[in-house]
């Protein structure tokens, strides 16, 4: 197997790296890297609306994955994560790139492509309209996820979602996103 | 109605639902994994608050951060509070925004456009 899930993060890396994390994704990972990352965007005295938003992407691009991400197949490198997950963040010159990267049943891939097609085609009140009927109309799943974490990822940058998805064998795919965070276009 | 206190922790909010006055607050970070059990026991206690409710509740929302999951579960808050406002009982909320917190502030329009009750967007100037 040549399959490298790290290999499209050193190929999107762009920038100065923030934090880069590969491995189990729990509640205790999610507040130490929104920790870590809120101190360092203070102490680079970045302003506080651009870090009020990379702190909002970040929060459920973590819980995202805490929620959605599948098992890692069986003879993935690493087989003790129950949620492996990696994640990276790289200053950019417009402001931050967060990426993020998965497992995800093959199966599945269409229904989230879909998803993320309609997000990207859609204009900014588009987003909002379907954010608040998203809001108002959709139980949370069993996962726990509320459906509208890659809707408020789109409409708080404003940027389009950037995604792949690669096959690792007949069954598991690899999902990556990257999320670029700046000030409002 | 014994009153609700919760001291806040880095994400769930400080909670300060005292029925004695109709005055609820909710404020800080709101960012927990598993909102729906954080806010189950807010709403089945706003159950019992909406049987006898006071002539006036004031909602003080002072929210620095929410995740999505969360937004579901304030709309829940939110939705008892308009069954409040239904049955001929005044309910106010206070949005609170930091001033250049436009998210925030559009966050609050949201809920403004799905809620029937008064909302009053409230700019914090630091």
């Amino acid at each position: 197997m040549s399959f490298n899930v790290e290999s499209y993060f050193s190929d999107a890396a762009i920038g100065s790296p923030i934090l880069y994390y590969k491995g189990n994704i729990d509640s205790d990972l999610i507040n130490k890297v929104l920790d870590t990352v809120e101190g360092k965007l203070i102490k680079v005295k970045e302003h506080s609306k651009l870090r009020k938003k990379v702190y909002n992407v970040l929060v459920e691009s973590l819980q995202n994955l805490y929620h959605h991400v599948d098992k890692v197949p069986p003879d993935f490198e690493d087989r003790i994560s129950e949620r492996f997950g990696i994640l990276s963040i790289n200053k950019v010159e417009k402001g931050y790139k967060i990426m993020t990267g998965n497992f995800i049943r093959t199966g599945d891939v269409a229904r989230l492509e879909e998803k993320i097609r309609k997000i990207n085609s859609s204009s900014h009140e588009e987003i909002t309209e379907l954010y608040k009927f998203i809001l108002n109309h959709q139980r949370i799943s069993s996962k726990g996820g509320g459906g509208l974490g890659l809707v408020d990822m789109a409409r708080k940058t404003g940027n389009k979602l950037d995604y792949l998805f690669k096959e690792y064998d007949d069954d598991n795919s690899f999902f990556y996103l990257n999320v670029l965070v700046s000030e409002k276009n | 109605m014994e009153p609700i206190i919760i001291e806040g922790t880095p994400k769930t909010p400080t909670i300060k639902f005292d029925a004695s006055q109709g005055v609820f607050e909710i404020k800080g970070r709101s960012i927990p994994e598993n909102s729906v059990e954080f806010y189950k026991p807010l709403v089945d206690w706003l159950d019992l608050y909406k049987e006898a409710p006071l002539g006036k509740t004031v909602v003080n929302i002072k929210l620095e951060y929410f995740n999505t999951s969360s937004s579901k579960c304030i709309l829940d808050v939110f939705k008892k509070l308009e069954s409040i406002h239904k049955a001929k009982h005044d309910v106010e909320v206070n949005w609170y925004y930091e001033e250049d917190d436009e998210d925030m502030l559009e966050a609050g329009e949201d809920y403004e456009s799905i809620i029937r009750v008064p909302f009053k967007m409230i700019e914090i100037v630091e």
